[in-house]
């Protein structure tokens, strides 16, 4: 038998018995920034595209959303911090290896621009809307005209933003958990189909919901694709990761994962989205809450269980 | 000059007095520790092994939690010695989930805090505190480039291993087995 | 088995203490603010009293006044520079919020009920002075014992000796090294003390009987066990438990509990018979070796493999390691040897061989140790008390050379056979409670007392059987007695305060003084302030406080004798013969087998284990158990448990169960079991100093089992009084009502 004990009574709190550092905060950040991430990229890749016109849900409506999703996700990050009155030392240098100061500077960048995009279409929501100062006016006046130029910045950034949601966790090898290069992919689909799904939650016509709703589910079938190879790959390596992929075969997170995440997050609103494109008739909500549960609740097991995946030695 | 400390497992005897050392010398608050000491048990009665570890942070020479810090609280320092500056930490997180050793913490005042090598006593020519108290004498601390040094002679010596190699954190903390 | 490390730990302490610890100690460090800076950047002397070891050492304060950490004195030979983790922690025992804060009397409240109310220091002296005075003259004064353990007892021994009785017991003698000191004493007509006079820094082979160093955190020796390692000494471990050093032996022989005599008889006629034995040396000094070389020969290898389960050939190989070292080579004599009630017969076959390898006085072996003699503040002399705690003991124990706590407590308790029963005890640094075996008779006695007065620092259990409760401050907010302890060179060390006492507490010479005075006997305590007193002596002695202040520890140079015999040199030994008594006339003549016998203890009865217990590096007996900083690093005690036993009783680890003695006690508190292979299948183990069960103890209430609650069977020591306490046994509980499985 091998015994192993920390005999000096080691409890530093948020790391032993295991870590628990990172608590709601990080999946809830990261969660907001995928979906924030997914609807700009959707909004500026049809600008781009010059449809606009057909997809208005995705351009000028479900943006108006983005700068309050991101200001809750920053509002979650500063939350966790446990050294805020630090917080501007964030933006006193640029780390090019650390994720979460791309994460700052990309956040410091992408909002600005998201309250631009969202004020140029406020008249979606209200159509009498006046910007009072002729300051004002003008940028957006400029803005309107120079809007390609806009959305080509803003596709930018949000597959930035898409890319380091998705790479965060994946960026730490040290949970074998989370030392897969499938955990990248699999959120930024998972931001993507969330995006969708707010999307087709803010369209009004039903052409873009169909094309939103194939969207969807050709991105949750690229995430189950993704999630049975992690998987598969996890198994192939070594017992620390065989360790991490027990946790979801048969270990304490099995039935979340694979009831909230796969079956209630995915498969399911990908049934009804598919029904809905027969023709059955699906309550709009429905899938699209169930997506978004899906996608947070992907982050939050993935947050906490990669905790809890630890090297052996 | 590459700062290492090498602990013999074989003379260890698990007493913790490295670990309260530590507490004292620095301030690491009751409830808290930078170093922790394991024992590991294997065979069968009375076919046994006993190997004892004082352990702490690695001063990695490829440390991710450096990597990972997006304020540059978490530094190397002369020596090699990673350390953390408390007033540009932000209290994210980041370096404590990188680390593989767990060997940070967060400190109750905020910020993150490790084991230093204990930093302000080899820039005063002294020995870290947990290598000064320890019973067995079983700590060696020094310069790796320095042939002389305790650590150096140690690693000539005897055989000796780091801890999760296959992380590829290149530990300045070495194990003689 | 990802995790499970940290989950192991999850389960054996409660997640929640260490949160409140760090509060508590953020409160302690407020309160230590106020203290008034006595020189802060200055480091002041001071000796350790977390043990008996008494390692000098330096205590360094903050800019704010505060102390902050104590480490080793380099001059000092007991701990080279280097505290253990006990000493090193001991800033929690000035920070325990938890002390005793100021004096206590226990008085009837109006419902009847008793409780301690908190009075003044006159108030509490001149209660206990008229006590005394009243025991005087209803009993006399030889109706009064003090136990202690620790600094104060020489205050307090004073005091009671000047009021006229004999009675001052330490548990540290009956309950610990007696059986050792007698059986060096009838062997080499010299008892070891403390520290003992062991070379094992140059030993070759360094042979461990129980002895656990490592757990066992006396300081020099852990120290120079170390040393040995590097110099390539090898290391025989006897010891049922895979003890730390166990795993760092050459040999470790999982000795069957209660059998070594048997191991020890076989290894004396292997080194005879085979001739390993160092003839010049035995025949030079030793007497009774053709009674001795007669005595063992049933004793052979394969005769103890049958008590021991030791194997026969690895009892030829380390007898014969043995004797390549000698005569650097250590037959380790223990501390702690009060185990089954033949110890001093244990300990005369340890002392045996030692004799046989020529180690006493040899390099590597026993040194000879000096000690420095400090002369006395003058005081008059101590009346001679007509009866002692000798005539309470029926004839029993003449071989005994100090009070039997045990025997005090013993005759405490009326009975018809004694004139003269103790009617009042000051207690003085022991817990009483934990320390001795048998609690119900430690009780039994207690209740039988017109007086109670303990001393401590913290509320211990044995403070709530107290009439009055004096606080002392700690070690660090006192000046004591210079230590004078014996080692290679004599030398004395100065404790001084580091900080003004918190709360209401005081030394103990204080108090012992202001006592005095009540009893009109302050001549006894000439001096005007403890300076004084110290200046005297130091100055007798060719230093000064001055001096001692700045250096903490001053050693000399040997004054008597060389450490180690000179080839061929002429010793006188202080036995009956003058020679090293293989054969003990001494034993003989009070009856007792003049060579050590084995004899067969009982085995547990089927689902119950012997109870073995023993030290944790981080803990001092149950003094330790409330310490912030040392219950950081272990909060309670586990039972070790054997996964075959485990599997039997479907036992898991972390899981906490009751214990039960074979006389139906069990314990206060669950304890969490601990499922490892280091310990036999017929045995479980826990570490002495757990399981408290005053409340008031807020780190330490309820964590744990208490081994002295489980010893309720005494194996008394018929040669000397100890009190053997290892033939208990254990079965499982799981819970405190139902009846026991199995
Ligand atoms: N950390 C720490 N160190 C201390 C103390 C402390 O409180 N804490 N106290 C000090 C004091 S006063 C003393 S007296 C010493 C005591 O320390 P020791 O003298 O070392 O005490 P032992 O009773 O020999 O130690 C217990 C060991 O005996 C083993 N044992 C049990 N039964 C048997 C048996 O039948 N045969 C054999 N061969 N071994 C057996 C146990 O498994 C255990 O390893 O420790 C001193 N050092
Ligand atoms: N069951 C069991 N019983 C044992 C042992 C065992 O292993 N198991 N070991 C035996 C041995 S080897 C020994 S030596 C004895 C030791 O027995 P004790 O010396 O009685 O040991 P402790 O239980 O630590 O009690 C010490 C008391 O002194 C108090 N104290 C601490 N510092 C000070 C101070 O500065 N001043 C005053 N006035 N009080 C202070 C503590 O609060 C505590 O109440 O126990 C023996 N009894
Ligand atoms: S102080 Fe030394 S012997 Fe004790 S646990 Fe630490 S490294 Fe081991
Ligand atoms: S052990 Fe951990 S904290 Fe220390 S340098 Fe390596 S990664 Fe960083
Ligand atoms: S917690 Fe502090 S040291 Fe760690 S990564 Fe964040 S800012 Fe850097
Ligand atoms: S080197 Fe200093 S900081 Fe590091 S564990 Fe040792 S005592 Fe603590
Ligand atoms: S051995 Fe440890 S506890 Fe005992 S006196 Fe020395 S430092 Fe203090
Ligand atoms: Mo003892």
């Amino acid at each position: 038998m091998r015994e192993e004990v920390i005999i000096s009574g080691r409890l530093n709190p948020n790391i032993d018995p295991h870590l628990e550092i990172w608590h709601w905060h990080i999946p809830l950040y990261l969660f907001l920034g995928g979906l924030a991430a997914g609807i700009l990229f959707f909004a500026s890749l049809y600008t781009i595209l010059g449809k606009e016109n057909k997809y208005i849900g995705a351009v000028r409506r479900a943006p108006v959303i983005v700068p309050f999703v991101l200001i809750i996700g920053l509002g979650a990050l500063f939350l966790d911090l446990r050294h805020k009155l630090y917080f501007w030392q964030l933006y006193t240098t640029f780390k090019i290896q650390s994720p979460m100061s791309w994460g700052a500077w990309t956040l410091m960048a992408i909002t600005p621009l998201s309250i631009a995009w969202a004020a140029i279409h406020i008249r979606e929501f209200f159509p009498l809307w006046d910007w009072k100062w002729n300051v004002l006016r003008e940028l957006e006046k400029f803005l309107i005209k120079n809007k390609k130029y806009l959305a080509w910045i803003i596709l930018f950034f949000s597959v930035i933003l898409g890319i380091y949601t998705g790479i965060l966790f994946s960026a730490f090898n040290a949970r074998p958990l989370w030392n897969t290069s499938i955990l990248g992919p699999l959120f930024l689909t998972s931001g993507l189909s969330a995006g969708a799904a707010i999307i087709i939650l803010f369209s009004k016509r039903k052409g873009e919901r169909i094309n939103f709703a194939k969207i969807d589910i050709m991105l949750i079938g690229i995430e189950l694709f993704l999630i049975v190879h992690m998987f598969m790959g996890f198994l192939a390596s070594t017992e620390v990761q065989i360790d991490a992929a027990n946790l979801f075969l048969g270990g304490p997170y099995t039935a979340l994962f694979w009831i909230f995440v796969v079956i209630i997050g995915m498969i399911i609103p990908a049934v009804l989205e598919f029904l809905e494109l027969r023709k059955f008739h699906i309550p709009v909500l429905i899938p699209v809450v169930l997506v978004l549960f899906g996608s947070l609740m992907l982050r939050f097991i993935i947050a906490y269980a990669g905790q809890m995946s630890r090297w052996l030695y | 000059m590459r700062y290492a400390m090498a602990i013999d497992t074989k003379k260890c005897v698990g007493c913790s007095d490295c670990v309260v050392a530590c507490q004292t010398e620095n301030d690491v608050p009751v409830g808290y520790c930078r170093d922790w000491v394991v024992e590991v048990t294997d065979g069968t009665y009375p076919q046994l092994e006993i190997e004892i570890r004082s352990e702490r942070c690695n001063h990695c020479e490829n440390a991710p939690c450096v990597r990972s810090c997006p304020t540059g609280a978490s530094h190397y320092e002369a020596g090699g010695i990673v350390t953390v500056t408390e007033n540009k930490c932000i209290g994210c997180g980041a370096c404590i989930v990188s680390c593989p050793y767990d060997a940070r913490y967060s400190h109750p005042e905020g910020y993150v805090d490790k084991c230093t090598f204990c930093l302000h006593r080899i820039q005063k020519g002294q020995q870290p505190a947990c290598v000064e108290v320890c019973p067995t004498k079983c700590m060696y601390f020094g310069d790796l480039d320095d042939p002389n040094s305790d650590v150096s002679k140690m690693l000539k010596k005897r055989k000796f291993k780091t801890l999760i190699p296959e992380a590829g954190t290149k530990p300045h903390v070495y194990y003689l087995i | 088995m990802s995790g499970s490390r940290r989950d192991f730990i999850k389960i054996s302490s409660l997640s929640a203490a260490g949160l409140l610890f760090g509060g508590h100690y953020v409160q302690s460090a407020m309160q230590a603010k106020k203290i008034a800076d006595l020189g802060s950047t200055l480091r002041t002397p001071t000796v350790c009293e977390v043990c008996f070891w008494q390692c000098a050492g330096w205590v360094y304060k903050n800019d704010e006044g505060k102390i902050k950490k104590i480490t080793g004195n380099d001059e000092d030979p007991n701990c080279n520079g280097r505290l253990c983790p006990r000493g090193t922690g001991g800033v929690g025992m000035y920070y325990d919020e938890d002390r005793l804060k100021t004096p206590l009397l226990r008085v009837k409240g109006s419902d009847g009920k008793q409780t301690f109310k908190e009075v003044s220091w006159d108030e509490a002296f001149d209660f206990i002075a008229e006590k005394l005075q009243k025991i005087k003259k209803e009993h006399g004064p030889e109706c009064t014992a003090l136990f202690t353990h620790g600094s104060g007892g020489h205050y307090w021994g004073d005091l009671i000796k000047a009021f006229g009785s004999n009675n001052i017991a330490a548990p540290s003698y009956a309950q610990c090294r007696g059986p050792r000191e007698v059986a060096f004493l009838a062997t080499f007509g010299e008892g070891l003390n403390s520290p003992e006079p062991l070379d094992i820094r140059d030993t070759r082979c360094l042979v461990l009987i129980g002895s656990h160093l490592g757990e066992n955190m006396h300081n020099g020796q852990v120290q120079e066990m170390s040393d040995a390692i590097d110099n390539g000494a090898a290391i025989i471990t006897v010891d049922p438990r895979f003890s730390t050093v166990a795993s760092k032996s050459k040999y470790w022989l999982p000795v069957k509990p209660a059998t070594d005599i048997a191991l020890l008889l076989s290894w004396i006629r292997e080194i005879i018979n085979n001739d390993w034995y160092d003839k010049d040396y035995i025949e030079k000094y030793a007497y009774g070796f053709d009674e001795l070389k007669n005595y063992v020969q049933p004793y052979t290898p394969e005769w103890a493999y049958g008590i021991t389960t030791i194997k026969p050939h690895l009892i030829r190989e380390s007898a014969r390691e043995m004797a390549n070292a000698a005569p650097a080579v250590i037959i380790h004599p223990g501390r702690h040897v009060t185990w089954y009630g033949d110890d001093t017969q244990r300990l005369r076959a340890v002392a045996i061989l030692n004799a046989l390898l020529g180690s006493w006085g040899r390099k590597g072996g026993f040194y000879v140790p000096e000690k420095m003699s400090l002369p006395e503040y003058p005081h008059p002399p101590f009346p001679k008390p007509t009866r002692t705690w000798r005539d309470a003991m029926n004839g029993k124990y003449k071989l005994a050379d100090l009070a039997l706590a045990s025997g005090v407590c013993d005759a405490t308790i009326p009975s018809p056979d004694l004139d003269c029963n103790i009617k009042g005890w000051i207690v003085n640094g022991t817990n009483l409670i934990m320390t001795l075996p048998d609690q119900k008779k430690t009780i039994e006695a207690i209740n039988n007392l017109d007086l109670l007065v303990v001393v401590d620092t913290m509320p211990m259990e044995i403070t709530g059987y107290a009439d009055v409760v004096l606080p002392e401050c700690t070690y660090l907010e006192r000046w004591d007695d210079l230590r004078v302890a014996q080692g290679r060179n004599p030398g004395i060390a100065l404790r001084m305060p580091v900080a003004e006492p918190m709360y209401n507490t005081k030394p103990a010479y204080w108090m012992a003084k202001e006592v005095s005075k009540r009893l009109g006997l302050e001549e006894y305590f000439a001096w005007d302030t403890f300076e004084e007193k110290l200046e005297w002596q130091l100055k007798q002695v060719g230093s000064s406080l001055e001096e001692m202040k700045r250096i903490g520890v001053k050693n000399l140079p040997r004054q008597y004798s060389d450490m180690f015999f000179a080839p061929g040199e002429e010793v006188e030994f202080y036995t009956n013969t003058g020679k090293i008594e293989l054969y003990s006339t001494a034993l003989e003549a009070e009856g007792f087998d003049p060579f050590p016998v084995y004899t067969p203890h009982a085995e547990p009865p089927s689902g119950y284990y012997h109870l073995n217990y023993g030290r944790a590096p981080m803990h001092t007996f149950s003094r330790t158990a409330n310490n912030p900083n040392l219950t950081d690093l272990m909060d309670e005690n586990t039972v070790w448990v054997n996964p075959k036993v485990a599997k039997e009783w479907g036992l898991k680890k972390g899981e906490p169960v009751y214990l039960q003695n074979q006389d139906g006690v069990v314990s206060d508190f669950p304890v969490k079991v601990r499922v490892t292979e280091r310990i036999r299948f017929d045995s479980v183990y826990i570490v002495h100093g757990f399981g408290h069960n005053d409340k008031k103890l807020k780190r330490a209430y309820g964590k744990g089992a208490s081994d002295s609650q489980l010893i309720t069977r005494v194996l008394m020591d018929p040669v000397m009084g100890g009190t053997g306490m290892r033939g208990n046994f254990v079965t499982f509980r799981f819970n405190k009502e139902s009846e026991v499985q199995s």
